[in-house]
């Protein structure tokens, strides 16, 4: 049990939500350990965005308990959360860019942020801080967007800063709402490359919300080679990623891709599209 | 009746709140100086050149409007010392507070809203910076400091525009005017017309950010934010010195 404990990133004990006599979320249940990857299938409303939200303490829940990093924040106050969430890397649904502040300052936000909560002690000069952005920048291939706004990008180019703001101080766990909302197929398959590069390159613990079930497949199933730089099938996952679909705010399914195609469960069915 | 008053009292509280924590924050770190600074430039040099423009046709009309009524009873001479101190105690507070109310507590909501629907604000609270002390504490020191200045602005203004009158139509010296409109000024008028400003800062600033950071709903969301922000303001500048006014009256 300590084992488990240890490696535990994030945990929901009964959590529930409502707004006005609405549930967001109802009696949501379960656990994930680090390098661990939960994909999320559910209409729109069914709760998948409140879940993530309320997993880093941006939403309070009405009952039940959540645990991130093994530190109860149910009832935390706000600036007590600062530096659990600082172990977090988020994706909006928006993608929540600043629209004042140009790509790199976006990318840099994160980091600066960091160092001004250590009054300035932290362990990144400036030139060090802007190596990383621009580093981070090349990981979604976007290193040449430095000095524009999120208005200059298009809709694929702002998800991936996002990415990049994300995942720029290597955080254990990356929550991605919605990432391939509204693309094209080729920009949609190339974020999910670089979710599964930067998964697999930092074995990071990953919750994915999405309506496609190409990006669920493509989670479980494929990995980042290292060596040949390449996304490639990987030999076996299946542990690892888990999949969950909601409805109403309700957790009506968890388990494996296997298991969700096999699934007779007619709203649990719609998600498993081809 | 309880449930009309219901959101009432809630937005009354939910500002309580707002201001407790934005006014703690100024004494806590981080300080986001460049965001003063910013915002100061923003409400304070934006708003100029439409407070210089309302205040000087406000003491021309004033002039003209007083002028007419005091040449009735020969007492024109006295035109200074009412423009003055119509000027100084309401008509400079009140009418820069209304015209910052509808350029900045506008474009704070907008702003403060087009944020939140875009989550800009969850963001940043994901990113360990707590928007209050990023968005609405910089805005309100800002306000507060720069709206005095834009009444003291306003008032002088007003004056000249009074003065111009007064010499070109009523037939008075420069120095006519301007001694009876200083001396006809005692320290209460000078209290009264610096607090009122202060306080519809606070009033102006607080107002824009929290319907700003309570939008819902989208675009649609933003406008009507923006529209309850100036509406709401503008009553309570009015309210306050309603309040502020009979404590002056002796």
């Amino acid at each position: 049990m300590a084992a488990t404990d240890q490696t535990e990133v994030l945990r929901f004990n009964d959590v529930s939500l409502h707004f006005d006599e609405t549930p967001a979320l109802d009696h949501v249940s379960f656990a994930m350990n680090a390098g661990e990857t939960r994909v999320v299938f559910g209409a729109a409303g069914s709760g998948k965005t409140m879940m993530l939200k309320t997993a880093v303490g941006l939403q309070k829940p009405d009952s039940g308990r959540v645990r991130l990093f093994g530190e109860d924040v149910t009832d935390l106050k706000e600036s007590a959360l600062y530096p659990i969430r600082s172990k977090v890397g988020i994706l909006f649904q928006e993608g929540g860019l600043f629209d004042s502040l140009t790509i790199a300052e976006n990318v840099a936000y994160p980091l600066l942020n960091q160092q001004a909560r250590r009054n300035g002690d932290g362990p990144m000069s400036m030139e060090q801080v802007d190596t990383k952005v621009l580093q981070t920048l090349n990981f979604v291939e976007l290193g040449k967007t430095l000095d524009k706004f999120p208005s200059e990008l298009s809709g694929g180019m702002r998800r991936r800063v996002g990415i990049a703001r994300a995942v720029v101080t290597e955080p254990p766990l990356v929550l991605y709402d919605s990432p391939t909302a509204g693309l094209d197929p080729i920009t949609a398959n190339l974020i999910i490359h670089l979710l599964i590069k930067e998964r697999d390159s930092r074995n990071t613990a990953a919750i994915l919300v999405t309506h496609r079930y190409q990006d669920g497949h493509l989670m479980a199933n494929f990995r980042y080679n290292p060596d040949s730089g390449q996304i490639e099938p990987a030999v076996a996952d299946g542990v690892k990623t888990k999949f969950f679909v909601m409805n109403e705010g309700r957790l009506v399914f968890e388990g494996s891709e296997t298991e969700l195609r096999a699934s007779n469960d007619v709203y649990v069915r719609k998600f498993v599209k081809y | 009746m309880l449930d009309f008053l219901k959101p009432w009292i809630e937005t009354f509280q939910e500002y309580l709140y707002l201001a407790a924590r934005a006014f703690r924050n100024i004494f806590r770190s981080p300080h986001y100086a460049d965001d003063i600074f910013l915002q100061m430039d923003v409400i304070g040099v934006g708003s100029l050149p439409i407070v210089i423009l309302i205040g000087f046709f406000s003491g021309i009309i004033m002039g003209l409007q007083m002028g007419r009524a005091l040449t009735t009873y020969g007492a024109q001479g006295q035109i200074g010392q009412i423009v003055s101190i119509s000027l100084v105690r309401e008509f400079g507070p009140v009418l820069t507070a209304l015209l910052v109310a509808g350029r900045n507590a506008s474009g704070i909501a907008s702003e403060l809203g087009s944020m939140k629907v875009t989550e800009q604000i969850d963001a940043m609270r994901a990113l360990g910076t707590d928007p209050i002390q990023k968005l609405v504490t910089p805005r309100l020191i800002a306000m507060m400091f720069v709206l005095p200045l834009l009444t003291i602005v306003a008032d002088f203004i007003g004056l000249f525009g009074g003065a111009l009158i007064a010499v070109g139509l009523l037939n008075m010296t420069w120095s006519e005017y301007w001694s009876t409109a200083w001396r006809a000024l005692i320290y209460q008028d000078l209290a009264q017309g610096l607090i009122k400003p202060f306080l519809f800062a606070i009033i102006i600033s607080l107002v824009g950010c929290l319907y700003g950071m309570r939008t819902t709903g989208g675009t649609q969301g933003v406008g009507l934010s923006t529209t309850k922000a100036v509406v709401t303001s503008s009553i309570w500048i009015f309210v306050i010195t309603s309040f502020i006014d009979p404590l002056f009256f002796t």
